[in-house]
Formats: C-alpha cells, sequence, structure tokens
C-alpha cells in the first residue's frame, strides 16, 4: 500500500529513463483503485440511507436483499413531507440555524476587527483566550448550564428549558469562538496599508470595517458563516438536554427521539428524515465547497 | 437599558472628537471603541462558558439534592467505582485508537488524492469529504440501521460468504470496535482534506533536491515529507484528540453506552447520572474528570499554534 502511495513521486523524480511513463500509469492505476476502495467505505451509510428511504415498510422487513430496491417508492417522502411534526423539526432547525448565524456574525466580526487591528491592553490574551474557548468541549458545559437555568427560572419565573430558543442562547458558544478566531486570521491578512489610506482620508472605524475589510475579507466571512450554519445545523447534545416536547425539537433530536420509539422502528421513514435533514449541509457543501474547505483548513476545525 | 444608551453615546462622542482630533486623538481613543466592540464576546464568554465552568466546580461538592456541600465526596465515590474506571478506560481506547486510524486513513488517502491528476483531484476531494458533512448525528442513524441486529446490511453480504452474522452492537468487543469504527469514517475525510493541505505546501524543490542526492522514497518521506508536515499533523491530531475524547453523538445514538456500560465514553456516561439519572453533582464530576486531558491537549496545540506562527512570519 504504501509502495503505491509514493511510487508515482519515485518515477517522476528519480532520474531514470526508460519505464518511468509505464510506473506512472501503474501508479496512478492503484492510486484510483485505492481512492475507489475509500470512497465505497465513505459513501456506504449515505447510499444506503437512499435505498432504505425508497422502500417500502414491507419490503424492509421482507429481509431481501437489502442492498437492491425492488419496488421504488416516493411513500417515505411524501408521508414525511406531509407530517405537520417532522415540517415542525425542520422550522425549528431552520430558525435556529439562521438566527445563530445572525448572532455570531454580529458578535464575531467586530471583536475580530478590534482584536486584529485594534491594540488594547489584553488584546492579544484575549484573542489566545478565544482560541482556547474555542477548545472546550460541549460535553463539560451542558450539566452546569442545565442546572444554571433551572436556577434562573427560580428567581426570575422565566423558563428558558423546553423551549427552542433556548438554543439560540447556547449555540453561540460553539460558534463565535472559533469565527472570531478564523476572522482575525483573515483580517490579520488584510495589508496595514488599507486601513491607513481609509483613516487618513478621514473614514471612521465603523467605515473601516464595512466598507474595506468586510468585502477584502468576504472569502473568510462566508467560511464563518458555513461553519457556523453547519454546526447549529448538527449540535445534538444541546437540543437533547434542553428541549423535550415534541413541537420543541430540532431535526437531529426529533428524528432520533420520536421515529426511533420502543421496538419498532420505522426504518423507511427514519432513513428519508435523516437523509432530507442532511440535505441543506450537502447542498451548501456542494455549492460552496471551497469555502468549505477553506473554513476546514483555516483554523483547524473540530474532528 | 441604561447602560447601552451611556454606552452609544459614548461612542457617539468618540466619533465626534475623533472627527475633530484628527489620526492621533482616534488613536488614543481606539482602546475604549475596541474594547466596546469586544463586549459582547467578553460577555457571552464570561456568561456562557466561565462561569458554568466554574459553576460546574461548585457542583460536583455538593450531594444528589444539592442541599449540603460534600467537598471532594463525589469524586470518592467515584473513584470507589468499577464503572468509573472502565469508563475511564474506554474514553482513552476510543479516543486513542480513533484518532490513531484516522491520522492514517487520513495521511494514506491524502496521498492517493494528491497522485491523481490535479482535474480529477477536486472531485474525489469532493467526494471523500461527504461524511464528514453529513450531521453525525444523522448519519449514525445510518449506521444504527447498517448494524441492525436482525436486518443488517453488513451481515447480509457476509451470509453470502456463509459467515455467521457479527453481533455489531450487541457483543462487548463488537460494541466498542463499531462505535470506533464510525468515529473514524466521520473524521477521517477531516484528516485527508488537512494532510492534503500541508502536502501541496511542501516545495517541489525539496523534493528534487533529494532527489538529486538519490534518496529513495522511504527517505524522501522521513526526512522531506514528514518534516515539512510536523506542524500540521500535532495540531489536527491534538484537536481530534480533544474532540474525540468528548464525544458524545456516536456513542449515543449506537450504543446509549450499553451492553452493560462497555461502551459508555466520559460525555455519554455524564449525561446518563447527570439529565437522565437526576444526579447533577455527580454528573458534574465526571465531566470535570475530562478537564486534566483536555487542558494537557491544549497547551500542546496553543504551543504548535505560537510556533507555526513563528515560522510563517
Amino acid at each position: 500500500m504504501t509502495l503505491a502511495i509514493t511510487s508515482p513521486g519515485d518515477a517522476r523524480r528519480r532520474p531514470r529513463t526508460g519505464s518511468i511513463s509505464r510506473d506512472r500509469r501503474w501508479a496512478l492505476r492503484w492510486s484510483f483503485f485505492f481512492l475507489g476502495v475509500f470512497a465505497i467505505f465513505f459513501l456506504t451509510p449515505p447510499v444506503y440511507m437512499l435505498i432504505t428511504s425508497l422502500k417500502t415498510s414491507a419490503e424492509i422487513s421482507a429481509a431481501t436483499d437489502p442492498w437492491w430496491v425492488h419496488h421504488p417508492t416516493l411513500g417515505n417522502y411524501i408521508e414525511l413531507l406531509g407530517s405537520s411534526q417532522y415540517l415542525t423539526f425542520f422550522r425549528n432547525s431552520a430558525l435556529v440555524s439562521i438566527i445563530v448565524v445572525t448572532i455570531t456574525m454580529l458578535i464575531a466580526v467586530p471583536a475580530a476587527f478590534a482584536l486584529s487591528r485594534m491594540r488594547f491592553w489584553g488584546s492579544a490574551s484575549l484573542a489566545t483566550g478565544v482560541f482556547l474557548i474555542y477548545l472546550v468541549p460541549e460535553t463539560l458545559l451542558f450539566i452546569p448550564l442545565f442546572k444554571m437555568f433551572a436556577v434562573f427560572r427560580d428567581f426570575t419565573g422565566i423558563q428558558l428549558i423546553n423551549h427552542w430558543w433556548v438554543l439560540v442562547l447556547l449555540y453561540p458558544t460553539l460558534t463565535v469562538p472559533f469565527c472570531t478566531w478564523i476572522m482575525i486570521g483573515y483580517f490579520a491578512s488584510i495589508p496595514k496599508e488599507l486601513d491607513e489610506a481609509a483613516l487618513t482620508d478621514g473614514a471612521n472605524y465603523r467605515q473601516i470595517l464595512l466598507k474595506v475589510f468586510i468585502p477584502v475579507a468576504l472569502p473568510g466571512l462566508i467560511a464563518a458563516t458555513i461553519f457556523a450554519f453547519t454546526v447549529s445545523w448538527a449540535q445534538f447534545l444541546y437540543p437533547l438536554a434542553f428541549t423535550t416536547s415534541a413541537d420543541q425539537l430540532v431535526l437531529p433530536v426529533g428524528i432520533f427521539t420520536t421515529l426511533v420509539k420502543g421496538d419498532v422502528f420505522n426504518w423507511g421513514q427514519i432513513m428519508t428524515g435523516a437523509l432530507l435533514g442532511a440535505a441543506p449541509p450537502l447542498i451548501i457543501y456542494a455549492f460552496l465547497m471551497d469555502y468549505y474547505i477553506a473554513g476546514l483548513t483555516a483554523g483547524a476545525t473540530k474532528g | 437599558m441604561v447602560d447601552a444608551v451611556v454606552e452609544s453615546s459614548q461612542l457617539s462622542a468618540v466619533g465626534r472628537r475623533r472627527r475633530r482630533g484628527g489620526i492621533r486623538r482616534a488613536l488614543q481613543r481606539r482602546s475604549s471603541i475596541a474594547f466596546f466592540m469586544t463586549l459582547p464576546l467578553i460577555l457571552m464568554i464570561a456568561l456562557l462558558v466561565i462561569y458554568p465552568a466554574l459553576y460546574a466546580v461548585h457542583l460536583a461538592t455538593l450531594n444528589k439534592s444539592m442541599e449540603h456541600f460534600v467537598g471532594l465526596g463525589n469524586f470518592a465515590f467515584l473513584f470507589k467505582r468499577e464503572t468509573f474506571w472502565m469508563v475511564v478506560r474506554q474514553s482513552c481506547i476510543f479516543a486513542v485508537t480513533a484518532v490513531i486510524a484516522k491520522a492514517l486513513i487520513g495521511f494514506v488517502v491524502a496521498h492517493f488524492v494528491h497522485n491523481v491528476p490535479s482535474k480529477g483531484q477536486r472531485k474525489w476531494r469532493g467526494m471523500l469529504l461527504v461524511p464528514w458533512v453529513i450531521p453525525p448525528a444523522l448519519s449514525c442513524l445510518a449506521w444504527l440501521w447498517l448494524f441492525d441486529p436482525s436486518y443488517s446490511a453488513f451481515n447480509w453480504i457476509l451470509a453470502q460468504f456463509d459467515i455467521d452474522p457479527v453481533p455489531w452492537t450487541g457483543n462487548a468487543y463488537w460494541a466498542r470496535f463499531s462505535v470506533i469504527l464510525v468515529n473514524v469514517w466521520i473524521g477521517a475525510p477531516f484528516f485527508m482534506i488537512m494532510y492534503l493541505a500541508a502536502l501541496k505546501s511542501v516545495p517541489e524543490q525539496l523534493y528534487e533536491a533529494a532527489a538529486i542526492d538519490g534518496a529513495n522514497w522511504r527517505q524522501r518521506m522521513w526526512y522531506v515529507t514528514l518534516p515539512m508536515m510536523r506542524n500540521i499533523i500535532a495540531i489536527t491530531a491534538l484537536f481530534s484528540l480533544i474532540v474525540t475524547f468528548a464525544n458524545f453523538d456516536i456513542v449515543r445514538i449506537l450504543t446509549a453506552g450499553g451492553p452493560i456500560d462497555r461502551t459508555h465514553v466520559f460525555a455519554t456516561w455524564s449525561f446518563w447520572l447527570g439529565i437522565q439519572g437526576n444526579d447533577i453533582p455527580l454528573g458534574a464530576a465526571v465531566s470535570l474528570v475530562m478537564v486534566p486531558i483536555l487542558t494537557v491537549a491544549a497547551v500542546f496545540i496553543l504551543r504548535d499554534i505560537n510556533r507555526r506562527g513563528n515560522e510563517v512570519s
């Protein structure tokens, strides 16, 4: 296997005459072969989701060939898209994600601008702190937050737990540190002459941010937005801990708790729901792949 | 409310003064503007990250009904329990094995993609990153269905070769294997992307120089590729170690910690005790045990990131 990885480089770089092109062609074939094997491994679950989603419950329980659809049907899709419960999950997910993305950008962009351009007391340690906060996993915070919100209710009478909008409070803790961190990087790469020129022309900081920095750092902004959206769309622990009523759930938890119940699993519908739920991030990824990857590699995302 | 009004009037006053005083005055004032721009960030971190983290320490010192202080009683209780040490061991096995497997697969696949002509690279890269894009909770449902005890599609394939069905999530060892497998499936594409970016940043001249000096592929890998990628390999692995160690979704959905707690990791066990078992102090104590390990990883990441920054500049 290792031979196959490096042999094309081998052939390319060793100053040898004769069989170079034949060696390269073989190395390329091996590369394609192994890439094919890995692609099968990586794509099996989503493909299997699609296969199952096209089957009727009868066909699933008939225990025939699970990898082939004998009587394809869109019944699961029609049923799910007609069910008000599923549409509620979808709506909750969409609302939470859009609001979280907005809040994240409103907090992260000015903060990143200030931290990258306007030195003030403690700005360097705050930038490092933002990065460290990003490393704090949500699994460390959900229990104290749960208790905090219960205490908050006892004091003020405002019930936060079991409302979908409580997630709007929680998700920024996951998205803001990373978005601030990568925006600091993008802003820092903008040449100083640009904002000095704007300052000399009499622009204030708000104008510099809105008319110089945001347009120039737009690719970074898109990458950060995509990150914030995918994180809030995929988050599972917080909604599982903080929401329980069926009409307050977001997609991942909604599918998990309402469709997977008891001993009777309606797998056709679960797979359809999961596939439709995975669709928005997948569509964004398909159209904005370069920004998506730029965001991934910019600050070493969670993995 | 009043504060907000004061702030905004201050800000506009600052703006007015600056326009009159020119650049020098602006520079003098900019630290206060900067502070107000970072204020929402500071407030959010203080209220929703730092405070809960400290509150967790406080909670961990209370008894179950949270009425009186028991000091380190919760930890003493945990350290005496067999299950706790099992969870520690399982979390470590889970994180270390998964990170090593992800790093190896990511490294190998990155090389394959790098070898393919650049026209096709985009297509392969796009296909191979799909597991990372699907929300983990949803792809875990697909795995759960692939592992189903009676309808497992994998077992169906095995049956075609007359191999006995595998109890993917039924038996302690297979369940641990399955959980790690799914984690590798989700995380390996991320490593692939990071390593591919690192591979592309290695200057071609270095390989040419090595080739002129007569280095074979193993030497080129060992003396050129790996040293050049060292930092990215370290940062990615440490990041992944933190996230994998604190992982919740995969275990919760695939096994819910079973069979008989044999796949519980810190996150799922503290959820089980704290939220489902209603013993918030004990759950907080369990999740706090993660902190020392996470801190060590975080310190190393910070060191490597700073070093990378120095190299660039």
